[in-house]
């Protein structure tokens, strides 16, 4: 019999007035009892519209069968079927977007958790599971990965898992990409993803650190090392800033610096760690994505007393998870709405004292759908702060792509096909946010597994 | 891991070091930079490339002890490994009908000027190296820029080898003595950069600066090496670290140097109390 609770069985989190001085994981995960009573809502659909909505086709009624079941290491096999991370993707896919949109039981009530659920299967693998895998039979071939965030990661272990020999090469000491330097600890524990990377290197993968290509290799010069194919993942790592005055002043930062201070340098644990990072009192993070809430919950943690989100649109058209927004401000995080920076105020001593603002009215709805703020005169005011981060977006890096003649590019992004992932280069792919410009970690895991499969019948038919 | 072949102690401060990193040497070139971790929880710090040999798949770095990483890194002996070690980062520095040039080091800036001055010379462009210290102690690689030079100026701000004054005002002189230079390249602490930019600027010489300002990831990722060069923002790990010192804004520059002051000091008092601890046990 089917659970036919209109809601998901809830999942633990830490207290807000806790979590929001430390950096342990906000949200618990299922226990075995929660994961098979939440498991038995799903319906087992014959038509299974939650796996269309999954960019990289988990087998999902399957392994949530199994979980009811409670064979939870046969439903961790079966994601690992398509999913290479699985307990990342359970903890920061948007899956409202995703499959847990087309999930049947969202009709009438809560769609069933599988994100949860998906998470609870790796969790529950990392803690009992001893299986590890075969290295697959090498075909004698070897494919280049540039990047090692969720894009090539993706692509490695595909490419891995059919007998390629993967290289990948990471520029900065510690692979992972955004899911190390971006995503902070308390959404996606740093072990955890070094655990899944770890099975990664199982396939056989090797991961080369402190390689910069552009600067150490060309993608030319890969190819004259003897790689068959090369795909890039180097994600969009270059942060925007908003060109507005004082935005030098001491106490501005990108949240990319922020963020990487903080995840991948763990200043919040300075000066045990080396790498400092400074908070004000107050803080404005300008933006409405998933990172300024990244960044605003992090500067919350390191104590800062007030942290205000100052976005120019209104909470509806935060690009930002729902889920996020909620615990930001469970978390005491302050919207400010409607509310854009003009500039940044500093000292004599040209630190920063405050961010002058306007407010904004929404207008006409532009290209994209989302009604244009329009300034509303004589709203200017002062909101006063010590620390202001940026985290208005990121664009593609033009390292790669500046050193590389041949190589096409639009907006900074590279083009590459849709389906495939092939460039203007003959042997060369793409994807990723490297592509499509700050995305989402799941689709640069679906544009991942594209590439490898195209890749491997790009191989297959040069021989 | 990367091996440490060579360690040279260049003065009480100052010290040499050759590391394996053959990736870096096959591509390195003078004006670019490294960026080394030392240990599982050090901090990223940029260091100029100082000398490389392809060959022998080193690369040189020449730093002075100024705070942690630096004090542990001069801790380290030779055959001990540093656990990052990534580049070349940067723009490599370009020259271009250069026939007669000034290339000025202060302090430990003379390392960085010198892979420049070497490749000048190389090139058979005239060289007027002045290289600026605080007293005869602390001059380093006179050899090696006598080397590389068609006249070296050795200066001392205490006079204490003989020849009393600052780097700029060696080149005024030459400047007023009837030098043409095509080229002044200039590297050091910012203020002295800021001072020779001011000379040469009426003169109408082209001059180049080393920015050295805080950075993370080296990659242009992060934007905290950020300067403001002819009014525009540049990321100096990416479009530097070498700029027209005309454009420069040196005084923002100088004021986002000090944004760690506090967190510097407290995090070298920690290591010092440490090693106060080990001494003692």
């Amino acid at each position: 019999m089917p659970n036919m609770s209109m809601k998901k069985v809830p999942m633990p989190e830490q207290d807000p007035n806790v979590r929001n001085k430390n950096f342990l994981e906000v949200a618990l995960g299922y226990t075995e009892q929660m994961a098979m009573e939440e498991a038995q809502r799903c319906l087992n659909c014959k038509h299974k519209p939650c796996v269309d909505g999954c960019p990289v086709n988990v087998k999902i009624p399957e392994f949530i069968q199994l979980i009811a079941q409670g064979k939870f290491e046969e439903a961790y096999n079966k994601i690992k079927e398509t999913n290479n991370l699985p307990a990342i993707c359970g903890r920061v896919c948007p899956q409202e977007t995703q499959c847990e949109k087309f999930c049947v039981r969202g009709i009438k009530g809560e769609s069933v958790a599988i994100g949860r659920l998906e998470r609870f299967a790796a969790d529950w693998h990392m803690k009992n599971g001893t299986a590890s895998h075969d290295k697959p039979k090498k075909n004698g071939k070897r494919v280049a990965v540039i990047g090692s965030g969720p894009a090539s990661l993706t692509c490695a272990s595909d490419l891995a898992k059919l007998g390629y020999e993967v290289t990948i090469f990471e520029a900065f000491h510690v692979p992972g990409g955004v899911l190390m330097y971006g995503i902070p600890e308390f959404r996606l524990p740093k072990k955890l993803v070094q655990d899944e990377i770890d099975t990664i290197k199982q396939l056989g993968v090797e991961i080369k650190t402190n390689m910069v290509i552009g600067k150490v290799f060309s993608i030319d010069e890969l190819k004259e090392e003897g790689y068959d194919a090369i795909f890039i993942g180097s994600g969009a790592g270059l942060p925007s800033f908003m060109k507005i005055p004082g935005e030098n002043l001491n106490g501005v930062y990108s949240a990319n610096e922020f963020l990487t201070r903080i995840n991948l340098m763990k200043a919040y644990d300075f000066p045990n760690c080396d790498t400092p990072v400074k908070v004000g009192k107050n803080v404005a993070v300008v933006g409405g994505g998933n990172v300024a809430m990244d960044a605003a919950r992090s500067a919350k943690r390191l104590g800062a007393e007030n942290v205000y989100i100052v976005y120019r649109r209104s909470e509806a058209e935060m690009p930002a998870r729902l889920e996020e927004i909620h615990h930001a401000k469970e978390e005491g995080i302050l919207l400010k709405l409607l509310t854009n920076p003009t500039r940044i105020l500093g000292t004599d001593d040209g630190w920063v004292k405050g961010i002058e603002c306007v407010e904004m009215e929404l207008g006409e709805p532009d290209a994209s759908g989302r009604r244009r703020p329009v300034v509303k005169e004589g709203s200017e005011h002062v909101l006063d702060v010590e620390t202001v981060i940026i985290a208005i977006g990121q664009t593609p890096n033009p390292l790669i792509t500046s050193t590389t003649p041949g190589l096409d590019t639009k907006w900074g992004g590279i083009i590459a096909d849709e389906n495939t992932g092939a460039t203007s280069i003959e042997g060369v792919y793409a994807g990723g946010d490297a592509v499509t410009g700050a995305a989402t970690v799941i689709l640069a895991m679906g544009a991942g597994k594209k590439s490898a499969k195209a890749i491997d019948e790009y191989l297959k038919s040069k021989k | 891991m990367f091996k440490i072949v060579k360690k040279k102690i260049l003065n009480p401060q100052v010290k040499l070091m050759e590391i394996s990193a053959p990736h870096v040497a096959k591509k390195a070139e003078p004006g670019q930079f490294i960026i080394l971790r030392v240990n599982e929880n050090g901090e990223r710090i940029p260091l100029t490339i100082a000398d490389f040999d392809r060959t022998k798949g080193t690369v040189t770095i020449i730093f002075q002890e100024v705070g942690k990483t630096t004090k542990a890194l001069g801790a380290l002996e030779e055959g001990d490994e540093l656990l990052d070690f990534v580049g070349p980062l940067g723009k490599a520095s370009h020259f271009e009908n250069v026939k007669k040039a000034a290339v000025i080091g202060g302090g430990l800036g003379t390392a960085i000027a010198y892979p420049q001055a070497k490749k000048l010379h190389s090139m058979g462009v005239e060289v007027h190296s002045i290289a600026g210290f605080r007293n005869k102690d602390l001059i380093i690689l006179e050899d090696e820029m006598k080397a590389v030079s068609d006249k070296l100026f050795i200066t001392t701000d205490d006079g204490s080898n003989g020849n009393k004054g600052f780097v700029s005002d060696v080149l005024k002189n030459l400047i007023e003595e009837g030098n043409k230079y095509d080229l002044v390249i200039a590297i050091g602490p910012l203020i002295m950069m800021k001072v020779i930019s001011n000379l040469t600027k009426p003169y109408g010489i082209k001059t180049i600066v080393s920015m050295n300002p805080v950075m993370i990831d080296g990659t242009g990722m992060c934007g905290g090496c950020r300067v403001t060069v002819g009014g525009e923002t540049k990321f100096a790990c990416v479009d530097g670290p070498d700029f027209d010192g005309h454009q420069v804004d040196f005084d923002e520059a100088m004021r986002r140097q000090t944004m760690y002051k506090k967190e510097e000091t407290l995090s070298m008092e920690k290591h010092n109390c440490r090693l106060g601890v080990e001494k003692n046990a």
